[in-house]
């Protein structure tokens, strides 16, 4: 009886008539069974039923214009969303992790180091001084630690900006909102 | 500005949303409106020898309604039938569904007879045709056998006065010409 699993059981309207055990599947089971013998087609038994009860009945709802919405609408608003998401990750500022640090990068992360008092600065300051102590204990060798180190200031940098394109905006949009 | 576009989504969400939750997803509209009434041919609850078929009604305009003497909903509407058939506006045809004939005589007897017929849908056969999947239903059908209208669950004195009396009258006018 695969064909009554096709079909919404209009008592218990989240069960297919396969599975509910109200009166009215019973009967509509019955009337598929005595159908299917006399020799009828899925489609002409798909048919006896939307006749009767309508589209609902059909988890598999036909394409046409009144279904198009619930067809179609699913892939614009994943296509919308795609869409948002594009704009936004065009927005972000270029991120510099495919690009080796410039030398006057590596001096404006130290001086970021040595003079800014930002808390986020300090939390850089401190794994900074973390990863120093490690490469001198030998915890670190040195490919490794040159590594972590241009990572970390790269971080340091983008975070930099963040903060910074941050307060100077927002005077503008407190005026704006 | 900058929620401008997230606010007019989610306004237009809600709104979806909230009138969703004023529908009732037990009203299915039924496709046969403005079709043929089904045809059949059972027998009379009162006298089970004589048999009954909508086409001796071919040009009145007439309500079906079906019911059962263990349906709730049915007791409930019952007074209106009452007053309806009293009131002589429009003749009541009663489809007695999947029901027992003691029972049903039972219930007229008590409650009254609003019905000119009554028929015996014992195995709720009929009942599938004019795609009922929950009595009572009613049927306002017109003088050439076509559904004009179908009110599912039990009618109420604002259905009748709104909606299913003026095309009573209606229906009516258009016989005269």
């Amino acid at each position: 009886m695969k064909l009554s699993q096709q079909f919404r059981c209009l008592v218990c309207q989240n069960e297919t008539i396969a599975d509910s055990h109200a009166d009215l599947a019973a009967d509509l089971r019955q009337q598929i069974r005595e159908q299917i013998i006399a020799g009828r087609t899925d489609a002409e038994i798909t048919t006896f039923l939307a006749d009767r009860y309508g589209d609902f009945v059909l988890y598999r709802p036909p394409v046409k214009p009144t279904t198009y919405v619930l067809w179609f609408g699913p892939f614009v608003l994943l296509a919308g969303g795609l869409y948002a998401l594009y704009g936004l990750l065009k927005r972000r500022p270029a991120s510099m992790a495919k690009r080796a640090l410039s030398a006057e990068d590596h001096r404006s992360a130290e001086n970021l180091l040595k003079f800014d008092s930002n808390p986020n600065v300090i939390v850089y300051r401190d794994q900074f001084a973390e990863m120093e102590s490690d490469f001198r204990n030998g915890v670190l060798v040195r490919k490794q630690y040159e590594r972590d180190r241009e990572d970390l200031e790269r971080r340091l940098l983008e975070d930099c900006r963040e903060i910074r394109g941050q307060t100077t905006q927002s005077p503008n949009s407190k005026k704006r909102s | 500005m900058k929620f401008a576009v997230p606010l007019i989504l989610f306004a237009a969400l809600v709104g979806f949303l909230g009138v969703g939750l004023w529908r009732d997803p037990h009203l299915v509209p039924s496709p046969l409106i403005d079709r043929l009434a089904p045809a059949f041919h059972l027998a009379r609850l009162d006298e089970p020898s004589r048999e009954f078929s909508p086409q001796e009604l071919r040009g009145k305009v007439w309500l079906l309604n079906t019911w059962a003497s263990w349906c709730v909903s049915c007791r409930q509407e019952h007074p209106l039938l009452m007053a309806l058939s009293q009131a002589g506006v429009v003749p009541i045809y009663g489809l007695n569904y999947k029901d027992n004939r003691a029972d049903a005589l039972n219930w007229l007897i008590e409650m009254g007879n609003p019905y000119v017929v009554n028929v015996q849908d014992t195995d709720g056969r009929v009942g599938i045709d004019y795609g009922v999947y929950g009595v009572p239903e009613t049927y306002l059908i017109d003088k050439t056998g076509v559904i004009r209208y179908k009110q599912i669950g039990p009618l109420t004195l604002a259905a009748l006065e709104k909606t299913i009396l003026p095309i009573v009258r209606d229906l009516n006018r258009s016989l005269e010409k």
